[in-house]
Protein backbone atom coordinates (compact mmCIF):
# COMPACT_ATOMS: atom_id res chain seq x y z
CA UNK A 1 0.00 0.00 0.00
CA UNK A 2 1.43 3.38 -0.97
CA UNK A 3 1.61 6.36 1.33
CA UNK A 4 -1.42 8.20 -0.03
CA UNK A 5 -3.67 5.19 0.36
CA UNK A 6 -2.33 4.64 3.84
CA UNK A 7 -3.15 8.20 4.80
CA UNK A 8 -6.67 7.97 3.40
CA UNK A 9 -7.27 4.70 5.21
CA UNK A 10 -6.09 6.09 8.52
CA UNK A 11 -8.09 9.27 8.00
CA UNK A 12 -11.28 7.26 7.63
CA UNK A 13 -10.41 5.22 10.72
CA UNK A 14 -9.76 8.40 12.67
CA UNK A 15 -12.98 10.00 11.49
CA UNK A 16 -14.93 6.92 12.51
CA UNK A 17 -13.41 6.58 15.95
CA UNK A 18 -13.51 10.33 16.49
CA UNK A 19 -17.23 10.48 15.67
CA UNK A 20 -17.98 7.76 18.19
CA UNK A 21 -16.02 9.49 20.93
CA UNK A 22 -17.59 12.80 20.01
CA UNK A 23 -21.14 11.44 20.23
CA UNK A 24 -20.49 9.99 23.67
CA UNK A 25 -18.59 13.08 24.83
CA UNK A 26 -21.58 15.25 23.90
CA UNK A 27 -23.64 13.47 26.54
CA UNK A 28 -21.09 14.26 29.23
CA UNK A 29 -20.65 17.82 28.24
CA UNK A 30 -24.35 18.63 27.93
CA UNK A 31 -25.17 17.20 31.34
CA UNK A 32 -22.17 18.89 32.91
CA UNK A 33 -23.07 22.17 31.25
CA UNK A 34 -26.49 22.17 32.79
CA UNK A 35 -26.10 20.66 36.26
CA UNK A 36 -22.32 20.46 36.70
CA UNK A 37 -22.43 16.73 37.20
CA UNK A 38 -20.29 14.10 35.52
CA UNK A 39 -22.82 11.45 34.64
CA UNK A 40 -20.74 8.36 35.27
CA UNK A 41 -23.65 6.18 34.19
CA UNK A 42 -23.28 7.54 30.66
CA UNK A 43 -20.95 4.72 29.56
CA UNK A 44 -23.57 2.19 30.60
CA UNK A 45 -26.25 4.09 28.70
CA UNK A 46 -24.03 3.77 25.64
CA UNK A 47 -23.82 0.00 26.20
CA UNK A 48 -27.56 -0.21 26.82
CA UNK A 49 -28.09 1.42 23.43
CA UNK A 50 -25.92 -1.24 21.81
CA UNK A 51 -27.93 -4.00 23.48
CA UNK A 52 -31.29 -2.54 22.48
CA UNK A 53 -29.92 -2.41 18.95
CA UNK A 54 -28.99 -6.08 19.05
CA UNK A 55 -32.37 -7.07 20.46
CA UNK A 56 -34.30 -5.14 17.82
CA UNK A 57 -32.04 -6.43 15.05
CA UNK A 58 -32.34 -10.05 16.15
CA UNK A 59 -36.13 -9.77 16.22
CA UNK A 60 -36.23 -8.20 12.78
CA UNK A 61 -33.82 -10.77 11.35
CA UNK A 62 -36.07 -13.66 12.37
CA UNK A 63 -38.91 -12.28 10.30
CA UNK A 64 -36.74 -11.58 7.30
CA UNK A 65 -37.58 -7.90 7.57
CA UNK A 66 -33.92 -6.85 7.35
CA UNK A 67 -33.48 -8.10 3.79
CA UNK A 68 -36.75 -6.68 2.51
CA UNK A 69 -36.67 -3.30 4.25
CA UNK A 70 -33.06 -2.42 4.91
CA UNK A 71 -33.47 1.33 5.38
CA UNK A 72 -36.47 0.96 7.67
CA UNK A 73 -34.47 -1.57 9.67
CA UNK A 74 -31.72 0.94 10.26
CA UNK A 75 -34.21 3.62 11.26
CA UNK A 76 -35.92 1.19 13.65
CA UNK A 77 -32.69 -0.03 15.22
CA UNK A 78 -31.27 3.44 15.80
CA UNK A 79 -34.66 4.95 16.64
CA UNK A 80 -35.61 2.38 19.22
CA UNK A 81 -32.18 2.27 20.85
CA UNK A 82 -32.14 6.06 21.12
CA UNK A 83 -35.73 6.29 22.35
CA UNK A 84 -35.26 3.59 24.97
CA UNK A 85 -32.06 5.07 26.31
CA UNK A 86 -33.58 8.56 26.31
CA UNK A 87 -36.31 7.28 28.61
CA UNK A 88 -33.71 5.49 30.70
CA UNK A 89 -31.71 8.72 30.94
CA UNK A 90 -34.70 10.68 32.23
CA UNK A 91 -35.50 7.88 34.69
CA UNK A 92 -31.95 7.92 36.04
CA UNK A 93 -32.05 11.67 36.43
CA UNK A 94 -35.31 11.42 38.32
CA UNK A 95 -34.24 8.63 40.63
CA UNK A 96 -30.54 9.24 41.18
CA UNK A 97 -29.79 12.93 40.56
CA UNK A 98 -32.88 15.04 41.07
CA UNK A 99 -33.25 14.26 44.79
CA UNK A 100 -29.61 15.29 45.25
CA UNK A 101 -29.70 18.55 43.33
CA UNK A 102 -29.34 20.60 46.48
CA UNK A 103 -26.96 18.19 48.17
CA UNK A 104 -23.18 18.38 47.93
CA UNK A 105 -21.47 17.75 44.63
CA UNK A 106 -19.84 14.64 46.07
CA UNK A 107 -23.20 13.04 46.89
CA UNK A 108 -24.34 13.37 43.29
CA UNK A 109 -21.08 11.95 41.97
CA UNK A 110 -21.37 8.94 44.27
CA UNK A 111 -24.93 8.46 43.14
CA UNK A 112 -23.72 8.55 39.52
CA UNK A 113 -21.07 5.93 40.25
CA UNK A 114 -23.67 3.78 41.99
CA UNK A 115 -25.99 4.11 39.01
CA UNK A 116 -23.14 3.07 36.73
CA UNK A 117 -22.46 -0.10 38.76
CA UNK A 118 -26.16 -0.86 39.00
CA UNK A 119 -26.72 -0.59 35.25
CA UNK A 120 -23.57 -2.51 34.42
CA UNK A 121 -24.60 -5.40 36.68
CA UNK A 122 -28.14 -5.25 35.39
CA UNK A 123 -26.86 -5.73 31.86
CA UNK A 124 -24.53 -8.51 32.95
CA UNK A 125 -27.46 -10.38 34.51
CA UNK A 126 -29.84 -9.87 31.63
CA UNK A 127 -27.43 -10.12 28.67
CA UNK A 128 -24.74 -12.45 29.98
CA UNK A 129 -21.04 -12.01 30.67
CA UNK A 130 -19.65 -13.05 27.30
CA UNK A 131 -19.36 -11.20 24.02
CA UNK A 132 -22.57 -11.08 22.03
CA UNK A 133 -22.23 -11.20 18.26
CA UNK A 134 -23.86 -8.29 16.46
CA UNK A 135 -25.68 -9.17 13.24
CA UNK A 136 -23.41 -7.79 10.56
CA UNK A 137 -26.04 -6.13 8.44
CA UNK A 138 -23.77 -3.40 7.12
CA UNK A 139 -21.75 -5.98 5.19
CA UNK A 140 -18.29 -5.57 3.78
CA UNK A 141 -19.07 -4.10 0.40
CA UNK A 142 -17.43 -0.83 -0.30
CA UNK A 143 -15.21 1.02 -2.70
CA UNK A 144 -11.57 1.86 -3.09
CA UNK A 145 -9.78 5.16 -3.24
CA UNK A 146 -6.34 4.31 -4.60
CA UNK A 147 -5.57 1.25 -2.50
CA UNK A 148 -7.53 2.38 0.51
CA UNK A 149 -10.58 0.24 1.19
CA UNK A 150 -13.66 2.02 2.51
CA UNK A 151 -16.87 0.14 3.27
CA UNK A 152 -20.33 1.61 2.84
CA UNK A 153 -20.87 0.79 6.50
CA UNK A 154 -18.05 3.12 7.53
CA UNK A 155 -19.41 5.88 5.34
CA UNK A 156 -22.89 5.39 6.73
CA UNK A 157 -21.71 5.56 10.32
CA UNK A 158 -19.57 8.65 9.77
CA UNK A 159 -22.34 10.46 7.88
CA UNK A 160 -24.96 9.55 10.48
CA UNK A 161 -22.84 10.78 13.37
CA UNK A 162 -22.08 14.04 11.60
CA UNK A 163 -25.81 14.48 10.87
CA UNK A 164 -26.63 13.92 14.54
CA UNK A 165 -24.05 16.49 15.58
CA UNK A 166 -25.37 19.06 13.09
CA UNK A 167 -28.92 18.38 14.25
CA UNK A 168 -27.87 18.93 17.86
CA UNK A 169 -26.13 22.17 16.97
CA UNK A 170 -29.24 23.39 15.15
CA UNK A 171 -31.45 22.37 18.03
CA UNK A 172 -29.34 24.14 20.61
CA UNK A 173 -28.90 27.31 18.60
CA UNK A 174 -32.22 27.80 16.92
CA UNK A 175 -35.03 26.34 18.96
CA UNK A 176 -36.72 27.75 22.00
CA UNK A 177 -35.81 24.72 24.08
CA UNK A 178 -32.22 24.84 22.88
CA UNK A 179 -31.94 28.47 23.92
CA UNK A 180 -33.50 27.58 27.25
CA UNK A 181 -30.80 24.92 27.68
CA UNK A 182 -28.01 27.37 26.94
CA UNK A 183 -29.55 29.96 29.23
CA UNK A 184 -29.86 27.42 32.05
CA UNK A 185 -26.26 26.33 31.58
CA UNK A 186 -25.04 29.92 31.80
CA UNK A 187 -27.08 31.08 34.76
CA UNK A 188 -29.73 28.94 36.33
CA UNK A 189 -31.25 31.53 38.67
CA UNK A 190 -31.59 34.03 35.87
CA UNK A 191 -33.03 31.44 33.50
CA UNK A 192 -35.70 30.64 36.05
CA UNK A 193 -36.32 34.35 36.49
CA UNK A 194 -37.18 34.52 32.80
CA UNK A 195 -39.84 31.87 33.12
CA UNK A 196 -37.77 28.89 32.03
CA UNK A 197 -38.83 25.60 33.61
CA UNK A 198 -35.45 24.31 34.82
CA UNK A 199 -36.70 20.81 35.62
CA UNK A 200 -38.03 20.39 32.12
CA UNK A 201 -34.82 21.70 30.60
CA UNK A 202 -32.79 19.22 32.64
CA UNK A 203 -35.09 16.38 31.59
CA UNK A 204 -34.61 17.25 27.94
CA UNK A 205 -30.84 17.29 28.42
CA UNK A 206 -31.05 13.84 29.96
CA UNK A 207 -32.95 12.66 26.91
CA UNK A 208 -30.72 14.07 24.21
CA UNK A 209 -27.31 13.24 25.72
CA UNK A 210 -28.06 9.55 26.40
CA UNK A 211 -29.83 9.19 23.03
CA UNK A 212 -26.66 10.31 21.26
CA UNK A 213 -24.65 7.86 23.38
CA UNK A 214 -27.07 5.08 22.42
CA UNK A 215 -26.59 5.86 18.74
CA UNK A 216 -22.84 5.55 19.27
CA UNK A 217 -23.40 2.19 21.01
CA UNK A 218 -25.31 0.81 18.03
CA UNK A 219 -22.61 2.11 15.69
CA UNK A 220 -19.86 0.39 17.67
CA UNK A 221 -21.87 -2.84 17.70
CA UNK A 222 -22.52 -2.73 13.96
CA UNK A 223 -18.93 -1.85 13.15
CA UNK A 224 -16.97 -4.16 15.45
CA UNK A 225 -19.54 -6.96 15.35
CA UNK A 226 -19.80 -7.63 19.07
CA UNK A 227 -20.93 -6.07 22.33
CA UNK A 228 -20.35 -6.90 25.94
CA UNK A 229 -21.92 -5.63 29.16
CA UNK A 230 -18.74 -3.86 30.27
CA UNK A 231 -17.65 -2.38 26.94
CA UNK A 232 -18.92 1.03 27.99
CA UNK A 233 -16.08 1.53 30.41
CA UNK A 234 -13.21 2.18 28.03
CA UNK A 235 -15.41 4.30 25.76
CA UNK A 236 -16.61 6.23 28.76
CA UNK A 237 -13.05 6.96 29.88
CA UNK A 238 -12.00 8.14 26.44
CA UNK A 239 -15.12 10.16 25.74
CA UNK A 240 -14.80 11.73 29.16
CA UNK A 241 -11.22 12.65 28.30
CA UNK A 242 -12.50 14.05 25.00
CA UNK A 243 -15.09 16.20 26.76
CA UNK A 244 -12.48 17.55 29.19
CA UNK A 245 -9.98 18.07 26.40
CA UNK A 246 -12.45 20.10 24.33
CA UNK A 247 -13.57 22.06 27.39
CA UNK A 248 -16.33 20.47 29.42
CA UNK A 249 -19.65 22.21 28.96
CA UNK A 250 -18.86 23.21 25.39
CA UNK A 251 -20.70 21.36 22.63
CA UNK A 252 -18.26 22.18 19.80
CA UNK A 253 -15.52 21.35 22.33
CA UNK A 254 -16.85 17.81 22.80
CA UNK A 255 -16.85 17.22 19.05
CA UNK A 256 -13.34 18.63 18.66
CA UNK A 257 -12.08 16.67 21.67
CA UNK A 258 -13.60 13.45 20.33
CA UNK A 259 -11.99 13.95 16.94
CA UNK A 260 -8.60 14.68 18.49
CA UNK A 261 -8.70 11.62 20.76
CA UNK A 262 -9.83 9.46 17.85
CA UNK A 263 -7.14 10.86 15.61
CA UNK A 264 -4.34 10.43 18.11
CA UNK A 265 -5.35 6.88 18.87
CA UNK A 266 -5.44 5.91 15.20
CA UNK A 267 -2.13 7.63 14.56
CA UNK A 268 -0.53 5.75 17.41
CA UNK A 269 -1.93 2.38 16.33
CA UNK A 270 -0.71 2.98 12.79
CA UNK A 271 2.92 3.28 13.74
CA UNK A 272 3.42 2.00 17.27
CA UNK A 273 2.40 -1.06 19.28
CA UNK A 274 -1.36 -0.87 19.57
CA UNK A 275 -1.49 -2.40 23.06
CA UNK A 276 -0.31 0.99 24.22
CA UNK A 277 -2.90 3.00 22.36
CA UNK A 278 -5.07 3.60 25.42
CA UNK A 279 -2.21 5.43 27.06
CA UNK A 280 -2.10 8.06 24.31
CA UNK A 281 -5.51 9.43 25.21
CA UNK A 282 -4.35 10.31 28.65
CA UNK A 283 -0.98 11.65 27.59
CA UNK A 284 -2.79 14.09 25.30
CA UNK A 285 -5.25 14.94 28.03
CA UNK A 286 -2.52 15.65 30.56
CA UNK A 287 -0.61 17.80 28.10
CA UNK A 288 -3.61 19.91 27.16
CA UNK A 289 -4.74 20.36 30.74
CA UNK A 290 -1.24 21.40 31.67
CA UNK A 291 -1.18 24.07 28.97
CA UNK A 292 -4.85 25.05 29.06
CA UNK A 293 -6.67 23.89 32.20
CA UNK A 294 -10.16 24.77 31.01
CA UNK A 295 -9.82 22.70 27.84
CA UNK A 296 -9.40 23.84 24.26
CA UNK A 297 -12.76 25.60 23.87
CA UNK A 298 -13.64 25.75 27.53
CA UNK A 299 -14.90 28.82 29.27
CA UNK A 300 -12.99 30.18 32.21
CA UNK A 301 -13.53 27.96 35.17
CA UNK A 302 -13.72 30.96 37.43
CA UNK A 303 -16.91 32.27 35.86
CA UNK A 304 -19.39 32.64 38.65
CA UNK A 305 -22.56 30.64 38.63
CA UNK A 306 -25.10 31.60 41.22
CA UNK B 1 -56.28 46.83 46.33
CA UNK B 2 -52.71 47.47 45.38
CA UNK B 3 -51.10 45.42 42.63
CA UNK B 4 -48.51 43.91 44.94
CA UNK B 5 -49.24 43.48 48.63
CA UNK B 6 -46.74 42.33 51.27
CA UNK B 7 -48.17 41.57 54.70
CA UNK B 8 -46.13 40.82 57.83
CA UNK B 9 -43.22 39.62 55.76
CA UNK B 10 -40.19 38.35 57.67
CA UNK B 11 -37.09 36.56 56.55
CA UNK B 12 -34.70 34.87 58.91
CA UNK B 13 -31.30 33.53 57.89
CA UNK B 14 -30.10 31.53 60.89
CA UNK B 15 -29.72 34.11 63.64
CA UNK B 16 -30.13 37.10 61.34
CA UNK B 17 -33.53 38.67 60.88
CA UNK B 18 -32.98 40.21 57.45
CA UNK B 19 -36.54 41.46 57.00
CA UNK B 20 -38.71 42.10 60.04
CA UNK B 21 -42.49 42.17 59.77
CA UNK B 22 -42.70 44.31 56.67
CA UNK B 23 -45.94 45.63 55.16
CA UNK B 24 -45.67 47.11 51.71
CA UNK B 25 -48.13 48.04 48.97
CA UNK B 26 -47.15 48.77 45.38
CA UNK B 27 -49.97 50.33 43.38
CA UNK B 28 -50.44 49.90 39.68
CA UNK B 29 -48.62 52.26 37.36
CA UNK B 30 -46.43 53.98 39.95
CA UNK B 31 -42.73 54.23 40.54
CA UNK B 32 -41.91 53.09 44.05
CA UNK B 33 -38.40 53.01 45.47
CA UNK B 34 -37.13 50.93 48.33
CA UNK B 35 -34.06 52.49 49.91
CA UNK B 36 -31.97 51.96 53.00
CA UNK B 37 -28.39 51.55 54.19
CA UNK B 38 -26.36 48.54 53.10
CA UNK B 39 -27.69 45.34 54.61
CA UNK B 40 -31.11 46.81 55.30
CA UNK B 41 -32.80 43.88 53.56
CA UNK B 42 -33.78 45.48 50.25
CA UNK B 43 -32.55 42.75 47.94
CA UNK B 44 -33.97 40.14 50.33
CA UNK B 45 -37.40 41.67 49.72
CA UNK B 46 -36.89 41.34 45.96
CA UNK B 47 -35.69 37.77 46.34
CA UNK B 48 -38.79 36.81 48.29
CA UNK B 49 -41.13 38.45 45.81
CA UNK B 50 -39.47 36.67 42.88
CA UNK B 51 -39.25 33.28 44.53
CA UNK B 52 -35.50 32.99 44.99
CA UNK B 53 -36.46 31.89 48.51
CA UNK B 54 -39.76 31.94 50.37
CA UNK B 55 -40.46 34.34 53.25
CA UNK B 56 -40.18 32.83 56.73
CA UNK B 57 -43.43 34.56 57.61
CA UNK B 58 -46.22 36.53 56.04
CA UNK B 59 -47.93 36.63 52.68
CA UNK B 60 -47.10 38.08 49.30
CA UNK B 61 -50.09 38.70 47.07
CA UNK B 62 -49.86 39.80 43.47
CA UNK B 63 -53.09 40.85 41.73
CA UNK B 64 -55.02 38.66 44.12
CA UNK B 65 -52.77 35.59 43.73
CA UNK B 66 -50.64 34.37 46.60
CA UNK B 67 -47.01 34.04 45.52
CA UNK B 68 -45.44 32.41 48.58
CA UNK B 69 -43.73 29.14 47.73
CA UNK B 70 -44.20 29.50 44.00
CA UNK B 71 -41.02 28.95 42.00
CA UNK B 72 -39.55 31.87 40.10
CA UNK B 73 -40.63 30.61 36.70
CA UNK B 74 -44.27 30.53 37.84
CA UNK B 75 -44.07 33.96 39.45
CA UNK B 76 -42.67 35.46 36.27
CA UNK B 77 -45.68 34.12 34.35
CA UNK B 78 -47.90 36.07 36.73
CA UNK B 79 -46.37 39.25 35.37
CA UNK B 80 -43.42 40.20 37.55
CA UNK B 81 -39.94 40.59 36.03
CA UNK B 82 -36.71 41.64 37.65
CA UNK B 83 -33.09 42.51 37.09
CA UNK B 84 -30.23 41.79 39.45
CA UNK B 85 -27.75 44.02 41.21
CA UNK B 86 -24.85 42.19 39.53
CA UNK B 87 -25.33 41.82 35.79
CA UNK B 88 -26.55 38.36 34.84
CA UNK B 89 -26.67 38.38 31.09
CA UNK B 90 -26.19 35.22 29.08
CA UNK B 91 -22.73 36.29 28.03
CA UNK B 92 -22.13 33.83 25.23
CA UNK B 93 -25.43 34.64 23.58
CA UNK B 94 -26.06 37.55 21.28
CA UNK B 95 -28.07 40.57 22.36
CA UNK B 96 -31.00 39.38 20.25
CA UNK B 97 -30.85 35.87 21.73
CA UNK B 98 -30.85 37.25 25.26
CA UNK B 99 -34.12 39.04 24.53
CA UNK B 100 -35.53 36.01 22.71
CA UNK B 101 -35.03 33.86 25.80
CA UNK B 102 -37.11 36.34 27.75
CA UNK B 103 -39.87 36.27 25.13
CA UNK B 104 -40.07 32.51 25.06
CA UNK B 105 -41.87 32.31 28.36
CA UNK B 106 -44.90 33.82 26.64
CA UNK B 107 -44.99 31.51 23.63
CA UNK B 108 -46.79 28.23 23.38
CA UNK B 109 -44.85 25.84 21.16
CA UNK B 110 -43.87 22.81 23.19
CA UNK B 111 -40.76 20.68 23.13
CA UNK B 112 -41.87 18.32 20.43
CA UNK B 113 -43.34 20.83 18.09
CA UNK B 114 -40.05 22.68 18.31
CA UNK B 115 -38.18 19.63 17.04
CA UNK B 116 -40.33 19.39 13.93
CA UNK B 117 -40.41 22.87 12.56
CA UNK B 118 -44.09 23.15 11.79
CA UNK B 119 -45.45 26.19 9.92
CA UNK B 120 -47.01 27.32 13.16
CA UNK B 121 -43.60 27.08 14.81
CA UNK B 122 -41.94 29.10 12.06
CA UNK B 123 -44.63 31.77 12.28
CA UNK B 124 -44.12 31.99 16.02
CA UNK B 125 -40.33 32.26 15.65
CA UNK B 126 -40.83 35.13 13.23
CA UNK B 127 -43.15 36.91 15.64
CA UNK B 128 -40.61 36.44 18.43
CA UNK B 129 -37.87 38.04 16.37
CA UNK B 130 -40.14 40.95 15.38
CA UNK B 131 -41.11 41.52 18.98
CA UNK B 132 -37.49 41.24 20.15
CA UNK B 133 -36.49 43.86 17.58
CA UNK B 134 -39.24 46.18 18.83
CA UNK B 135 -37.97 45.87 22.38
CA UNK B 136 -34.36 46.45 21.31
CA UNK B 137 -35.53 49.48 19.32
CA UNK B 138 -37.34 50.84 22.36
CA UNK B 139 -34.22 50.51 24.48
CA UNK B 140 -31.87 51.79 21.80
CA UNK B 141 -29.96 48.54 21.47
CA UNK B 142 -31.02 47.52 18.01
CA UNK B 143 -27.63 48.21 16.43
CA UNK B 144 -25.99 45.74 18.81
CA UNK B 145 -28.42 42.90 18.11
CA UNK B 146 -25.81 40.48 16.73
CA UNK B 147 -23.05 41.29 19.22
CA UNK B 148 -22.29 38.95 22.08
CA UNK B 149 -23.72 40.35 25.27
CA UNK B 150 -20.32 40.33 26.96
CA UNK B 151 -18.93 42.78 24.34
CA UNK B 152 -21.39 45.55 25.19
CA UNK B 153 -20.28 48.59 27.17
CA UNK B 154 -21.34 48.47 30.81
CA UNK B 155 -24.28 50.85 30.58
CA UNK B 156 -25.67 48.98 27.58
CA UNK B 157 -25.35 45.67 29.41
CA UNK B 158 -27.56 47.13 32.12
CA UNK B 159 -30.05 48.24 29.50
CA UNK B 160 -30.00 44.80 27.92
CA UNK B 161 -30.89 43.31 31.30
CA UNK B 162 -33.91 45.58 31.39
CA UNK B 163 -34.75 44.69 27.78
CA UNK B 164 -34.66 41.00 28.62
CA UNK B 165 -36.88 41.53 31.66
CA UNK B 166 -39.34 43.59 29.58
CA UNK B 167 -39.42 40.74 27.05
CA UNK B 168 -41.23 38.52 29.55
CA UNK B 169 -44.12 41.01 29.17
CA UNK B 170 -44.48 41.92 32.82
CA UNK B 171 -46.94 44.25 34.51
CA UNK B 172 -44.41 45.05 37.18
CA UNK B 173 -40.69 45.50 36.81
CA UNK B 174 -38.35 45.07 39.78
CA UNK B 175 -35.05 46.84 39.21
CA UNK B 176 -32.27 46.04 41.70
CA UNK B 177 -29.78 48.91 41.69
CA UNK B 178 -29.98 49.58 37.96
CA UNK B 179 -27.71 52.63 38.24
CA UNK B 180 -24.90 50.84 40.07
CA UNK B 181 -21.60 51.60 38.40
CA UNK B 182 -23.10 54.03 35.91
CA UNK B 183 -21.63 57.42 35.16
CA UNK B 184 -23.84 60.53 35.58
CA UNK B 185 -24.74 60.66 31.90
CA UNK B 186 -25.76 56.99 31.85
CA UNK B 187 -27.76 57.51 35.04
CA UNK B 188 -29.61 60.43 33.48
CA UNK B 189 -30.46 58.27 30.46
CA UNK B 190 -31.61 55.53 32.80
CA UNK B 191 -33.97 57.93 34.57
CA UNK B 192 -35.55 58.84 31.25
CA UNK B 193 -35.82 55.18 30.34
CA UNK B 194 -37.54 54.24 33.59
CA UNK B 195 -40.08 57.02 33.14
CA UNK B 196 -40.61 55.91 29.54
CA UNK B 197 -41.21 52.35 30.70
CA UNK B 198 -43.67 53.51 33.34
CA UNK B 199 -45.53 55.48 30.68
CA UNK B 200 -46.10 52.26 28.72
CA UNK B 201 -48.15 51.05 31.67
CA UNK B 202 -45.50 49.22 33.71
CA UNK B 203 -45.36 49.46 37.46
CA UNK B 204 -41.78 50.12 38.55
CA UNK B 205 -40.42 48.86 41.87
CA UNK B 206 -36.89 50.08 42.41
CA UNK B 207 -34.07 49.34 44.83
CA UNK B 208 -31.43 51.99 44.39
CA UNK B 209 -28.62 53.80 46.17
CA UNK B 210 -28.33 56.73 43.77
CA UNK B 211 -30.42 59.35 45.59
CA UNK B 212 -30.56 61.70 42.65
CA UNK B 213 -32.29 58.97 40.67
CA UNK B 214 -34.54 57.86 43.53
CA UNK B 215 -35.67 61.34 44.49
CA UNK B 216 -35.94 62.40 40.86
CA UNK B 217 -38.41 59.82 39.65
CA UNK B 218 -40.15 58.08 42.57
CA UNK B 219 -43.69 58.78 43.57
CA UNK B 220 -43.37 56.85 46.81
CA UNK B 221 -40.16 56.09 48.70
CA UNK B 222 -40.04 53.38 51.36
CA UNK B 223 -37.07 53.30 53.73
CA UNK B 224 -35.81 50.10 55.31
CA UNK B 225 -33.32 49.87 58.14
CA UNK B 226 -32.32 46.60 59.78
CA UNK B 227 -35.18 44.89 58.00
CA UNK B 228 -37.85 47.24 59.31
CA UNK B 229 -39.78 49.93 57.53
CA UNK B 230 -38.84 53.21 59.18
CA UNK B 231 -40.47 55.66 56.80
CA UNK B 232 -42.66 55.94 53.75
CA UNK B 233 -43.89 58.86 51.71
CA UNK B 234 -43.10 61.22 48.90
CA UNK B 235 -39.41 61.91 48.25
CA UNK B 236 -39.75 65.23 50.03
CA UNK B 237 -41.39 63.73 53.13
CA UNK B 238 -38.78 61.02 53.35
CA UNK B 239 -35.86 63.40 52.96
CA UNK B 240 -37.09 65.44 55.91
CA UNK B 241 -37.78 62.42 58.12
CA UNK B 242 -35.69 62.37 61.30
CA UNK B 243 -35.38 58.59 61.47
CA UNK B 244 -34.22 58.39 57.88
CA UNK B 245 -31.53 60.95 58.42
CA UNK B 246 -30.47 59.07 61.51
CA UNK B 247 -30.36 55.74 59.71
CA UNK B 248 -28.23 57.14 56.93
CA UNK B 249 -25.93 59.40 58.89
CA UNK B 250 -26.05 57.78 62.30
CA UNK B 251 -26.44 59.67 65.55
CA UNK B 252 -23.33 60.91 67.27
CA UNK B 253 -23.40 58.17 69.90
CA UNK B 254 -23.80 55.49 67.24
CA UNK B 255 -20.97 56.93 65.21
CA UNK B 256 -18.58 56.48 68.07
CA UNK B 257 -19.69 52.91 68.78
Amino acid sequence: MDTASFIIQQLINALFLGSIFALIALGYTMVYGIIELINFAHGELFTAGAFIGIIVLAALQKTGFVESHFVITLILVFGMAMAYVAVLGVAIEHVAYKPLRRASRLAAILSALGMSIFLSNGMMLSQGVSDRAYPSILGIEGFSILDARITYGQVFIIVLSLLLMVALQMFVNWTKLGKAMRATAQNQTMARMLGIDIDKTIRVTFMIGPALGAAAGVMVGLYYGSVRFDMGFIYMIKAFAAAILGGIGSIPGAVLGGMIIGGVEVLWSAFLPSEWKDVTTFVVLILVLYLRPSGILGEHVSETRV
Amino acid sequence: MAELVLRNISKRFGGLLAVDNLDLDVSEGMILSLIGPNGAGKTTVFNMITGVYPPSHGTITYRGNKLNHLRSNRIIRNGIARTFQNIRLFKSMTVLENVQVGLHCRTKSGAFRALFRTPHQKQEEKEIIDRAMEILEFLGLVDYRNEYASYLPYGDQRRLEIARAVATQPHMLLLDEPAAGMNPRETAELMELIIKLRDTGLTIFLVEHDMRLVMGISEIVTVLDHGQKIAEGTPKQVQENERVIEAYLGTKSKERA
